[in-house]
């Protein structure tokens, strides 16, 4: 550029060489530009097509009538596509059942998770009582001990209460998160506490205070924990296949290993039902992945 | 009066944490506790404690050579899975780290299996391993039977979590990415470097701090692996895939030796324990702020 300047300072004559010349670089450095664009995208494409390989090859067998599976020939796609495993896997096993359970139980947790981690944030940032930082740090310590370090203990108390196979047993031992609360309370501190004594001072109660206020306000963390929660309660497999007995409770990730058997006929039919489970959680992962990548990242990360 | 006032006020504020710490209590501390003490006893099929053997089951999984081949199992699963699943994490992140059209699908593509359940994976990858009509074995022109061979059976599960986990790994390093400033990397440029250069000595230094954390949170997880052993496997065949947690599961729900499966549940902890400490420890030594 600076080049340009002087060239055309001292050699008028030149002029249009030089803009010739720039005009060549200029076309360079795009055909560059646009060689490199293309280069990515075309790597992205093979990657997310490995990435994606397990369920795109789920959804074509889904549609697949279940002779066209049995060849030795590459059969990437359907060539007479058919809705008859979708029906027939809802006629041999009550999957309409399981999911409605698993939108019960998912649902119930990731409400109950955000009510409970909402009102001991919101204790830890905005009031003061003793032992508070203990009660803290022993919270934040539970996020050591495993899931698998526990669940033969909660098997032993929930079946001496005779809990097994009801809807409570799979949702009250999930009803709090550590990371709820850490996530949270991260949001609650960056709030100036001043927000809190004016409102106490204009009569507002802690209550009205955390419904009214504090939830509002932090819509972007309520709104990435409730995908997260959401998505790994409808995961969730080892505590259901433990506590429900009877196909009236069961899950939906514990209901399609009813569809697994070794009878290789109906292995249509079992991708077909795992198909439809896995719809609703990549819908919500889809809907919401904007809220959770922001309310995930502005507060646990950075701060 | 006042202090009468101040009192009341400080037990309303425990009422906000008490729900939460209630269901910490009865399904956290409660059974951690328990599960402790019952790994001290002979228990009954019931799952009672019955006889006090102190370090009874502790030895008897120690010296036992089916729990020191979970050991082992546990520990290649966990190599390849923490290995595995952040490379395809950070492949993805590099991959979307620039501006291009498309790049939101791309994106979405790549954070995608965390939203799948490891149980629907496992029935997924069945079929895909299946010997004769699973997709790898024709676009690969192999014949294994990569599910009932103690060769490959572990690897297979081991890619399968892997994917599992690249989807939340994706998201950590994408967001480690976009606090890397820009400018050292055009500040590099001029001074010549190529992009394998940039990738070694920028990159993955500025990764650093959400590299150690995506680090810790893998290998917890890598773990804590279930459900794809139990559709997948069942812990064989033989015992090539037996993890901790699936060797947990097989004792006491199938053996009713809760005593043994609580004793494995604390070494379980005691390992990620001591594994997490030593990654603390180390972080303060290697990651650059």
């Amino acid at each position: 550029m600076e080049q340009q300047v002087i060239l055309t300072r001292t050699d008028g004559r030149d002029h249009a060489k030089v803009l010739e010349l720039q005009r060549e670089a200029g076309e360079r450095a795009k055909m560059r530009r646009r060689v490199r664009k293309v280069t990515l995208v075309t790597l992205n494409l093979i990657v997310a097509g490995i990435i994606l390989l397990p369920l795109l090859y789920a959804v074509s067998i889904a549609f697949m009538p279940s002779n066209e599976l049995f060849t030795t020939d590459l059969n990437l796609l359907p060539s007479h596509p058919t809705l008859e495993n979708f029906k027939q896997a809802l006629v041999k096993v009550p999957l309409a059942r399981f999911v409605g359970n698993s939108f019960l139980v998912a649902g119930c947790i990731t409400v109950g998770q955000i009510i409970s981690c909402s009102l001991a944030a919101f204790s830890f940032s905005f009031l003061e009582y003793k032992g508070k930082n203990i009660l803290f740090m022993i919270v934040m310590a539970t996020m050591m001990i495993p899931g698998e370090a526990t669940i033969i203990s909660n098997y032993l108390t929930v079946s001496k209460l005779g809990w097994l196979d009801t809807y409570p047993v799979l949702i009250i031992p999930y009803l709090t998160s550590a990371m709820g609360i850490f996530l949270f309370r991260q949001f609650y501190m960056s709030f100036p506490i001043s927000l809190y004594e004016s409102a106490k001072i204009d009569g507002c109660s802690n209550l009205r205070f955390i419904f009214k206020i504090l939830i509002p306000l932090t819509k972007a963390a309520i709104g990435a924990m409730a995908v997260y929660t959401f998505i790994n309660a409808w995961n969730m497999y080892m505590w259901p296949l433990l506590v429900t007995g009877s196909s009236i409770h069961r899950t939906v990730q514990i209901g399609i290993g009813m569809l697994d058997s070794e009878d290789s006929q109906s292995i249509t039919l079992m991708i077909a039902g795992v198909v439809m489970i896995i719809v609703p959680s990549i819908s919500i992962f889809i809907i919401g992945q904007k809220q959770l990548i922001r309310g995930m990242f502005s507060g646990a990360v950075k701060g | 009066m006042n202090t009468k006032k101040k009192k009341g006020f400080s037990l309303g504020a425990y009422c906000y944490v008490l729900p939460a710490m209630l269901v910490f209590a009865v399904f956290l501390f409660y059974p951690f506790v328990k599960t402790i003490y019952l790994s001290l006893y002979k228990t009954n099929k019931m799952g009672e404690a019955k006889l006090f053997v102190g370090m009874g089951n502790y030895i008897d999984l120690l010296t036992s050579a089916s729990f020191r081949n979970s050991l082992i199992v546990t520990a290649i699963f966990v190599v390849i899975v923490v290995a595995g699943g952040m490379m395809l994490g950070l492949l993805g992140a590099v991959l979307c780290n620039r501006a291009f059209p498309g790049i939101r699908i791309f994106s979405t593509a790549y954070a995608l299996p965390m939203a799948i359940a490891s149980s629907s994976a496992a029935l997924i990858f069945k079929i895909m391993l299946h010997p004769s009509i699973g997709i790898v074995n024709k676009l690969l022109h192999l014949n294994i039977n990569w599910i009932n061979d103690p060769k490959y059976a572990l690897v297979c599960v081991a890619i399968l979590t892997a994917w599992l986990n690249s989807g939340i790994n994706f998201l950590y390093f994408s967001a480690g990415l976009s606090n890397i400033d820009e400018s050292i990397y055009e500040r590099a440029s001029v001074d010549g470097a190529n992009a394998v250069q940039k990738f070694f000595r920028l990159t993955l230094p500025g990764l650093s701090p959400i590299m150690f954390y995506t680090l810790v949170v893998n290998i917890i997880q890598a773990f804590q692996s279930f459900g794809q052993v139990k559709i997948l496997t069942k812990g064989g065949p033989g015992e090539s895939t037996n993890l901790i947690v699936y060797s947990i599961y097989r004792d006491a729900f199938f053996n009713y030796r809760f005593g043994s499966a609580a004793a494995e549940s604390v070494i379980l902890f005691l390992i990620i324990l001591v594994l997490t400490l030593l990654m603390f420890k180390a972080e303060k030594k290697g990651v650059s702020y």
